[in-house]
């Protein structure tokens, strides 16, 4: 696996699952968006959940970085799902005006998978 | 809502350096600390920490480095964390706009000053074409 970024990308079934578990800052968010989008076109997969429930706190910044993702992974046809947004994340985020409506959302890795059609159900 | 900020007391004040990205990340991760010892909840803590970036961001990318002084506070009844941010950038050339949100320069200044303002109980912006910015935020406990 040849990533550049220090954020690792698994393959469930024909879905890729990610966990952000550090702060995104420039030159890790870039390496980030090009792992994921090197992994789609190797894998073929239809679709990707990123799982933020890692993060106790998005910023604009990230938040951006994170539906840019979500943009470019569809723009190659695959499906996008952000998956484990803590309740004061999502609170403080659609309080700042930013509701994050360009990205899929689950409530965690399984609602994702399952969304995707990455895990059977039960 | 700050009506009770003039009897507020100083606990402590420290100041950090904003030069390098990661600077803002040391300077979220103090506050949260801060806000987390002070009793401050999840949702506030989150908003607080979120504040933090979003003006610390601002600083680096916006005033080419600054600093940022954290302060704790109590007013008897209540903790408070209040923070200064500062830069000698160019300043924000309309305010107005830039607090109204969608406003964007080099990214995203619009969204951070507009949404940093509904996170915080007292927001204070002071901007000169040429010569800075200073935004000062108070966010409180809740009982």
């Amino acid at each position: 696996m040849s990533r550049k970024g220090p954020i690792p990308i698994l393959r469930v079934g024909n879905v890729l699952l990610t966990t952000i578990h550090i702060d995104l800052q420039d030159t890790i968010a870039a390496a980030f968006q090009e792992d994921v989008l090197t992994e789609i076109e190797k894998t073929g997969a239809h679709g990707i959940v990123v799982d933020i429930s890692g993060l106790d706190e998005v910023d604009t910044h990230v938040a951006r970085i994170l539906a840019e993702t979500g943009a470019m992974a569809r723009l190659m046809g695959t499906r996008a799902v952000l998956v484990g947004m803590r309740p004061e994340v999502a609170a403080t985020l659609v309080r700042m005006g930013y509701a994050m409506g360009a990205i899929e959302t689950a409530l965690d890795v399984d609602d994702g998978l399952r969304l995707l059609g990455g895990r059977p159900k039960g | 809502m700050g009506s009770l900020a003039f009897e507020s007391q100083t606990l402590s004040s420290e100041t950090m350096a904003i030069d390098r990205e990661e600077d803002i990340v040391h300077v979220r991760k103090r506050a949260r600390m801060l806000a987390q010892a002070r009793g401050f909840d999840a949702f506030a803590c989150a908003a607080l920490t979120t504040a933090a970036s979003e003006l610390a961001r601002n600083v680096w990318v916006h005033g080419g480095g600054g600093q940022a002084t954290l302060e704790e506070l109590s007013d008897g009844n209540r903790f408070g964390i209040r923070m200064v941010f500062r830069d000698q950038g160019p300043g924000i050339a309309d305010l107005e706009r830039a607090l109204q949100g969608g406003y964007s320069t080099a990214r995203s200044l619009g969204l951070g000053l507009s949404g940093t303002r509904r996170l915080v109980e007292d927001f204070a912006i002071d901007t000169r074409p040429g010569e800075g910015t200073r935004v000062t935020i108070t966010k409180w406990t809740r009982f």
